[in-house]
């Protein structure tokens, strides 16, 4: 095990307890199996934050219109023909076109990736909290654009009939893809060079880093990953509504990353898992416990009061989450298990 | 003639937006927080509204003022206070926190279902001067925004708290070394900030006429094109800018063909990428916020 390289021991101890949490997922009533289905997607997108915001220190409120981008293709790309002619009012051969998951995944991704290339191309010219807030602007337009689009997005009206394939195991080879694209990432110069600019701005710019361009391709990659969990999500909710990727999601997502440690990979995941737990206990809460003759119940809104106190109390006492910028290795684990001996 | 009704409204809406700007700008100028929580400020003052319905107006208004400063108040001393010397984006992030658990408890509490209230209904009847129609409610955003604008104006500048204030604005470090008191100066702003939030609330209640958990977030997106437009921590440029998207949106929504009008918002925000990458700073831009080495 010491022999693989350090930066790649983490996505896979990661991906190994990815396999074992599915593993137990899928002996587990289905209703779990749909949470953790569920966690798997949302790990993947914050995974594909984590890319950006992770390494440049830069907080974007706009991923998860990459994530509306690529469910809405994906849907309109594998939804029945006869389905789409009823609900939306598309080309014909984009009517006509009924393609197999994987491929309108792929072209998906692929046209996702393409616009953040665009939008990347004068967004990362900007500088301060004007970058964050140009990605905020993002997320409303094409909030508003999906709303209102009516003959491709079906505005208002659910787009229904999306082909539900995402499972567990697709969860995990999503999840796995993505943290293995963000630890390969992390290790390249780019990679550096860009944690480099989120450490310091000026002295990354003084030792001839072009900080916008490495903004640049990191945005790319974390928009194209952020993506594949949109098409992920759409077809495991198997309907798509402009509202479902706005500012909840938005605020969930990064609520997972900052309250894990947007600092380290590890830190992305541990936050996904507490963030789920936390929300799935609560869910369960609201929904009612027996408890032996009286039932303890809850009103809705619980969870995501829950869900902001865990993320107040984070900031205000560990504002570098919960592992900061600690990664899970080998040697770790190892040195660990010699101190228990 | 239609141009001059269209300047009205576009007047009008500014005015609102100005004292939603200026809520988020003030705070940002002092603590460089961008308040994502200011529109859960102004959806208490509707439920506030809400809560006292069938009392007299006054009583009404006052209260809601009053409710929305101490909400402000609160969250200051609770939230931000300790982070206060946390970078921007941490405390961006810690507001959105905020914004969502006030949303949510307000959700535990009354429901999500948009609920009616009754709060100077008979504003939204029109005066007529000579052919061109001014629905009350507009008349009075114009008169109060104008009394607040200058209000403020005044306070900032004979006010010792105000003087303060504005120093604290231009160097917060070096206003602590002549002996300005931070925790007094932010809790004032806070204050006030909450008074200008309050103020957009009684207005949109009285022209909706409802209240919901999420009526404050479209308010809170727009303050915050607003605020970055006039430039980050200019409390004049705040209002300009406020002014200048309520003139965007109301032109948008008249000249915009009709197809496109839905789009409204989406085309705001655009303009507002391009004004960003044309002026990053903003209209007003002051020295003491360029960056430093």
């Amino acid at each position: 095990m010491t022999r693989i390289p350090k930066e790649w021991q983490t996505p896979l101890l990661l991906i190994a307890i990815l396999v074992a949490v599915a593993l137990l997922g899928s002996l587990a009533a289905p209703a779990m199996q749909r949470t953790v289905t569920e966690a798997l997607v949302k790990l993947t997108v914050v995974i594909g934050l984590y890319i950006f915001v992770g390494n440049s220190g830069v907080f974007s409120f706009g991923h998860i219109a990459f994530m509306a981008i690529g469910g809405y293709i994906s849907a309109i790309l594998t939804i029945l023909p006869a389905k789409k002619h009823v609900a939306l009012k598309l080309p014909l051969l984009l009517e006509a076109a009924q393609l197999p998951g994987v491929l309108a995944l792929l072209i998906a991704v692929a046209a996702a990736g393409l616009i953040a290339f665009l939008i990347a191309l004068p967004f990362m010219r900007l500088k301060g909290i004007a970058l964050p807030m140009a990605t905020f602007a993002l997320l409303v337009i094409v909030y508003v654009v999906s709303l209102n689009w009516t003959a491709v997005t079906g505005g208002r009206q659910a787009l229904v009939g999306l082909p539900r394939y995402t499972n567990i195991w697709v969860g995990v080879a999503a999840a796995a893809v993505a943290l293995l694209v963000a630890a390969a990432y992390g290790t390249t110069r780019h990679g550096l060079a860009l944690r480099c600019s989120r450490e310091s701005e000026v002295a990354a710019a003084a030792t001839g880093i072009d900080v916008a361009r490495e903004r640049l391709i990191a945005f790319v990659i974390s928009a194209a990953i952020v993506a594949m969990g949109g098409v992920l999500f759409a077809h495991f909710l198997g309907t798509m509504t402009a509202n479902t990727f706005y500012l909840d999601l938005t605020f969930v997502t990064l609520t997972m990353l900052v309250v894990g440690g947007m600092r380290s990979l590890t830190g992305a995941c541990a936050g996904v898992a507490v963030v789920s737990i936390v929300s799935e206990l609560f869910r369960t809460i609201e929904r009612g416990i027996d408890l032996g003759g009286f039932t303890l119940e809850a009103p809705p809104g619980l969870q995501e009061i829950a869900l902001a106190l865990v993320l107040l109390v984070i900031l205000l006492t560990r504002p570098h989450g919960l592992v900061g910028d600690w990664e899970l290795t080998w040697s770790a684990f190892a040195k660990k298990s010699e101190r228990g001996e | 003639m239609i141009a001059l009704q269209n300047a009205i409204d576009a007047i009008s809406l500014g005015a609102v937006y100005a004292l939603a700007a200026l809520g988020i700008g003030l705070i940002f100028s002092i603590m460089r927080l961008i308040n994502f929580a200011h529109g859960e400020l102004i959806m208490l003052g509707g439920f506030t509204l809400y809560a006292l319905a069938g009392q007299p107006y006054l009583v009404m208004g006052l209260a809601a003022i009053i409710v929305v400063a101490i909400a402000a108040l609160g969250m200051e001393r609770v939230a931000f206070r300790p982070l206060r010397r946390a970078n921007p984006a941490t405390l961006l992030i810690a507001s959105f926190a905020v914004s969502y658990l006030v949303q949510h408890i307000v959700l535990l509490v009354f429901g999500s279902r948009p609920m009616g209230v009754d709060f100077l209904a008979q504003l939204g009847q029109s005066i007529e001067f000579g052919g061109l129609r001014v629905p009350g409610l507009q008349l009075a955003a114009i008169i109060i925004t104008l009394v607040l604008l200058t209000a403020l104006a005044l306070f900032f500048r004979h006010a010792p708290t105000g003087v303060q204030m504005r120093a604290a604005a231009e160097d917060f470090t070096m206003a602590r070394l002549v002996g300005v008191r931070a925790n007094r100066v932010i809790a004032a702003a806070f204050a006030i900030s909450g008074v200008l939030a309050s103020f957009v609330s009684l207005f949109l209640v009285a022209q909706t006429g409802s209240v919901s958990y999420k009526m404050g977030i479209s308010m809170v997106l727009i303050a915050f094109v607003a605020s970055v437009i006039g430039g980050m921590g200019s409390l004049i440029g705040a209002a300009l800018g406020g002014f200048l998207v309520g003139l965007v949106s109301v032109s948008l929504q008249a000249y915009l063909p009709v197809d496109l009008r839905p789009y409204r918002d989406a085309f705001v925000f655009l303009a507002f990428i391009a004004f960003l990458l044309w002026r990053p700073q903003g209209i007003m831009f002051r020295r003491a916020d360029r960056e430093r080495v």
